[in-house]
C-alpha cells in the first residue's frame, strides 16, 4: 500500500545517524576538507552505527535478516547530510559488500561478509571510474583476459576510495564486452596504487589512482564465479545510493540557506520575508523532496527484485542536476558569505558537482 | 513503510477509465478543442453512469452511519478512494483535460457540502448525483474580476433578509468551471463564496448553495481560452439572488478571529484539490512524452537508459529530462495523496505537487512540440493542445507563485504578514 512513512526500525536508524551527523560529523567536516583527512575516531564512531552489519545475514556474521536498498538510501542521506567524505568513507566497504551480497558465490560470501562484521571499518576498496573523458561503466577500458585457472588484468583506475589502506580490491574490468568484477589482493603482482587524487570536493576522502599491469588472479576471484554478475544491477544499487548522498548535501544546503535567511537582516528585515529569497528557499524544498520521492521509488523497485535500470538512470539524470541547482542556490542566499570557507555552503557545491562529472561514481 | 505498491483494486477500478480515456475522449480530443462551446457528450453520457453508481454507495454510507459521517477523522485503514480518484484524474487528463473538466457529479461543489454540510444538506444536495439518467453538476464559485489570489478580497455580498428567512446574493464570480453546466444545463448547483460582513474580512466569507435556475443569477457565455477549450469556463452574476437560508454551508457567524472555520473550509479543500490539479498536470505530462517517445523511436530515436549521460545526444538529454519531471511530479502527487489517504495534514505536500507539477508539464510540453518540430506546432495532431492544456495547471487552484509562497510560509513558519 502506498506510503511514505518510514517504519519503526528505520526511524530509528535514521535516528541514530542523525545524531551521530550532527554531533560528530558537523564538528569536524570543515577541518578535514581543510586537511584533507578525517579524524579515525569520527569514522569508527560512524561505523559503530554498524549500517552495514544490518544488511548482512547472520550466518555471515551479521545481523540482519536482508539488503534493503531503501533503509540504504535512507541511511546514506542522513550521513551525507553531515559530510559527504565522511559518509563515503564509512560507506565505502558497502561498495565491496553488496556486490557480494548480490552476486557473490556461496563461497565469496562465506569468505568475505564476515569481514564486513568487525569492530571496525574493513580494509577492501572498489575501483570502477577510470581517468578518462569518455569514460563508461558499461564499456570499460581496463581489461580481464582469461589464462587457464586465472585471469590477466590490464588497466588504470581512479577515485579509488582508502586505496592506500585496502587490502582487497574488487576490480571492475571488460571481459568479452560485459562489466564484470575480480577479487584483487592489494599485494598482488602487477597492482599499483599511485598518487592519491587531487579532486575538487571530497577532498577529506583519500582516493587514488590504480594501476593493473598483467596483475594475475586466480580465476575463483571472479565475482559470481564462472557466470560473473549481473553488472547493471549492481550499479543501480551504487546508483541509489549514491543519489540518496546526493539528496543528504541538497538538504543540508536547503536547511543551512533557510535558517540563514530568517538571521540575516538587510533593509530592516531577514531577507527570508523578501520573496526573492523565499521563493527560491521554496524551490529548493521542493527540489529535494521531488529527488528523495525519486529515489524512495528507485530503491524500492529494487527491493521488490525489478529491473529499475530505466527508473535509476531518469532519478540520477534528475538528482545530479538537482543537488547542483540546490547547492548552487543555497551559496546565492548567503551571497557574499556563501563564496568564504568560514560557511559550509561552498564545501557543498564543491562536493555536489561531483556526481554528474564522476558518471557512475560507484563508491559506495 | 515506504511503499510505491498501488493496489490491484485500486487499479482495476482505473481500467475503466483507461478505457474510456483512450477509445472516447482521445479520439474526440480535436474535436471538442476547435469545437469550443460544444459539450462532449459522447465522454459526459459515457461517464455519468460510472460515475452515478460509484458515488451512490459512498453517499449512501455518508448520510445513513450519521454518527460516523460527521466524524470521518478514522475509519479502518487508509482511505484508498483517494487513490482511485487521483488515478481516475491523471487517466482521464491523459485522454484529454478539457473533457475531463466537463466530466458530471458533485465536483468540487459537492465536495464542500460533504467537508461542511449538515446531513440534511447532504441528503437535499447531494442525492442527484446518484440517480438518474440525466447528470448533475456541482461547481464552485470562488474568484471575482477583482479577487483572484487574494480570494479574501471578495466582494460578493449575501445578505439575511430576516423577513423571508432568505439570503440574498449580489455580485459576479469569474472562472467558474462547469459553471454553465452546473446552474443552467443540469440539475446542479454552484456553491458561492461570499461576504456576509464586508468589514469583516476573511472571517465574514461564507459558502452557499445556489440551485440550477435560481431568478436573479446569470451565466455567460463560456470564455474563450488558450487551452483546455472543452471545459465549460463562465462568468455568473449575481443581481438579488434570493436562496433559501438553510443554502448557507457552515455557521452563519461571523467569528471575530483573524481567519474563519468558513475561509479555512475553503483552503482545506485545497489541500484536496491541488493534488488533484497536479494529477491532471501529470496525465497531460504522460501522453505528451509518450506520444513524443513514440513519435521520436519511429524516427529511430530511443533513449538508452544504459548510456553514459556525456554519450546521449542533446534530444536523449531532453527526453530524459522530460521523464524526470513527469516522474518527479507524479511521486510528488501520490506523496501527497498517500498523506490524505493515511488521515495525515498535508498542505505542504499539496502544495508543493502543485507547484512542481504545474511548471514541469509546461515546460515539457513546450520541449515536446520543440522536439516534434512541424509536427510539434501543427493543429492535425495533439502536442500543440496539450502545451495549451498543460498551462492551466501552473495557473488555476493557487498560481505557482501562491503555492511557492505557502511552501515558504511553512518551511519558514512565517505568518502571512511575515512573508507576503
Amino acid at each position: 500500500m502506498l506510503d511514505f512513512t518510514l517504519d519503526e526500525e528505520q526511524r530509528m536508524l535514521t535516528d541514530a545517524i542523525h545524531r551521530y551527523a550532527e554531533e560528530r560529523i558537523r564538528k569536524v567536516f570543515r577541518q578535514a576538507d581543510e586537511a584533507g583527512e578525517i579524524p579515525p575516531e569520527i569514522i569508527q564512531a560512524g561505523w559503530d552505527i554498524g549500517v552495514l552489519p544490518a544488511a548482512i545475514p547472520e550466518q555471515y556474521g551479521g545481523f540482519g535478516d536482508h539488503y534493503s536498498a531503501v533503509s540504504g538510501a535512507l541511511a546514506a542521506e542522513e550521513l551525507a547530510w553531515g559530510d559527504l567524505s565522511i559518509a563515503l568513507n564509512i560507506l565505502a566497504p558497502g561498495a565491496v559488500a553488496i556486490p557480494v551480497l548480490l552476486a557473490g558465490t556461496e563461497a565469496q560470501k562465506a569468505l568475505h561478509l564476515p569481514l564486513f562484521c568487525e569492530a571496525s571499518l574493513p580494509h577492501l576498496a572498489a575501483a570502477l571510474v577510470e581517468p578518462l573523458i569518455q569514460f563508461d561503466p558499461h564499456g570499460l577500458q581496463s581489461t580481464a583476459v582469461r589464462h587457464d585457472n586465472s585471469y590477466v588484468l590490464n588497466g588504470s583506475k581512479c577515485v579509488v576510495p582508502l586505496a592506500d589502506t585496502a587490502q582487497t580490491f574488487l576490480v571492475y574490468a571488460n571481459e568479452h564486452e560485459k562489466t564484470q568484477a575480480f577479487f584483487v589482493p592489494a599485494d598482488a603482482n602487477g597492482l599499483s596504487v599511485g598518487e592519491r587524487d587531487r579532486l575538487m570536493g571530497l577532498r577529506a576522502l583519500p582516493t587514488f589512482g590504480l594501476t593493473l599491469t598483467n596483475c594475475r588472479i586466480p580465476a575463483e576471484n571472479k565475482l559470481g564465479g564462472e557466470g560473473g554478475i549481473d553488472f547493471g544491477l549492481i550499479l543501480n544499487h551504487s546508483r541509489v545510493t549514491m543519489a540518496a548522498t546526493a539528496v543528504g548535501i541538497a538538504r543540508a544546503g536547503s536547511e543551512y540557506a533557510r535558517e540563514y535567511a530568517k538571521q540575516r537582516v538587510q533593509f530592516g528585515e531577514p531577507i527570508a520575508q523578501r520573496q526573492s529569497i523565499a521563493f527560491m528557499l521554496a524551490e529548493m524544498a521542493i527540489d529535494v523532496e521531488a529527488a528523495r520521492t525519486m529515489v524512495w521509488e528507485a530503491a524500492w523497485l529494487l527491493d521488490q527484485g525489478r529491473d529499475a535500470t530505466r527508473e535509476v538512470t531518469v532519478m540520477k539524470h534528475f538528482v545530479d542536476d538537482m543537488v547542483v541547482r540546490v547547492a548552487d542556490q543555497a551559496l546565492q542566499t548567503l551571497g557574499g558569505y556563501g563564496y568564504i570557507r568560514e560557511y559550509p555552503v561552498e564545501l557543498w557545491l564543491r562536493n555536489a558537482r561531483g556526481f554528474a562529472a564522476l558518471e557512475g561514481l560507484a563508491i559506495a | 513503510m515506504i511503499s510505491f505498491e498501488i493496489p490491484k483494486e485500486v487499479l482495476a477500478e482505473n481500467r475503466v477509465f483507461a478505457q474510456i480515456a483512450t477509445d472516447i475522449m482521445r479520439p474526440n480530443a480535436l474535436y471538442y478543442d476547435e469545437h469550443e462551446h460544444e459539450r462532449p457528450s459522447e465522454f459526459i453520457n459515457a461517464i455519468w453512469p460510472i460515475v452515478r453508481d460509484r458515488y451512490r454507495e459512498k453517499w449512501e454510507q455518508m448520510v445513513s452511519g450519521q454518527a460516523n459521517a460527521q466524524d470521518d477523522s478514522r475509519q479502518d485503514g487508509p482511505d484508498t478512494s483517494i487513490l482511485s480518484f487521483i488515478l481516475m484524474i491523471e487517466m482521464m487528463s491523459w485522454g484529454d483535460a478539457g473533457q475531463y473538466l466537463c466530466r458530471p457529479g458533485r465536483r468540487l461543489g459537492g465536495t464542500a457540502v460533504e467537508a461542511v454540510g449538515t446531513i440534511e444538506q447532504k441528503i437535499r444536495f447531494l442525492k442527484r448525483f446518484t440517480e438518474g439518467d440525466q447528470p448533475a453538476w456541482g461547481a464552485m464559485a470562488i474568484t471575482e474580476p477583482d479577487a483572484g489570489s487574494d480570494n479574501s478580497a471578495m466582494r460578493t455580498t449575501a445578505v439575511l433578509d430576516e423577513e423571508t428567512n432568505e439570503w440574498v446574493l449580489n455580485g459576479e464570480k469569474i472562472f467558474i468551471t462547469s459553471g454553465s453546466l452546473s446552474l443552467k444545463e443540469s440539475n446542479g448547483f454552484c456553491v458561492v463564496w461570499a461576504t456576509v460582513d464586508p468589514s469583516a474580512g476573511r472571517a465574514g466569507i461564507k459558502s452557499f448553495v445556489v440551485e440550477a435556475g435560481t431568478p436573479g443569477v446569470a451565466v455567460s457565455p463560456s470564455m474563450d481560452k488558450y487551452g483546455i477549450r472543452a471545459s465549460d469556463t463562465v462568468i455568473v452574476s449575481f443581481s438579488d439572488a434570493r436562496i433559501p437560508y438553510d443554502n448557507i454551508l457552515g455557521s452563519p457567524e461571523v467569528q471575530q478571529k483573524k481567519t474563519s472555520k468558513g475561509f479555512q473550509g475553503a483552503m482545506k479543500t485545497f489541500d484536496a484539490s491541488r493534488p488533484a490539479v497536479a494529477a491532471s498536470a501529470v496525465g497531460i505530462a504522460r501522453a505528451a512524452l509518450e506520444y513524443t517517445q513514440e513519435k521520436l523511436a519511429e524516427a529511430g530515436i530511443e533513449v538508452d537508459y544504459t548510456k553514459p549521460r556525456h554519450q546521449l545526444t542533446a534530444v536523449e538529454r531532453d527526453l530524459i529530462d522530460m521523464e524526470a519531471q513527469y516522474k518527479s511530479a507524479w511521486l510528488l502527487t501520490l506523496k501527497a495523496t498517500a498523506a490524505m489517504m493515511h488521515g495525515e495534514g498535508n498542505r505542504l505536500e499539496a502544495s508543493m505537487c502543485k507547484a512542481h507539477a504545474g511548471t514541469a508539464v509546461t515546460k515539457l510540453t513546450l520541449k515536446a512540440v520543440e522536439l516534434l518540430g512541424p509536427l510539434g506546432y501543427s493543429r492535425d495532431f495533439l502536442v500543440e493542445k496539450w502545451m495549451r492544456d498543460a498551462k492551466i495547471n501552473d495557473i488555476y487552484e493557487g498560481t505557482r507563485q501562491i503555492n511557492l509562497l505557502i511552501v515558504a510560509r511553512t518551511i519558514l513558519g512565517y505568518s502571512r504578514r511575515e512573508l507576503k
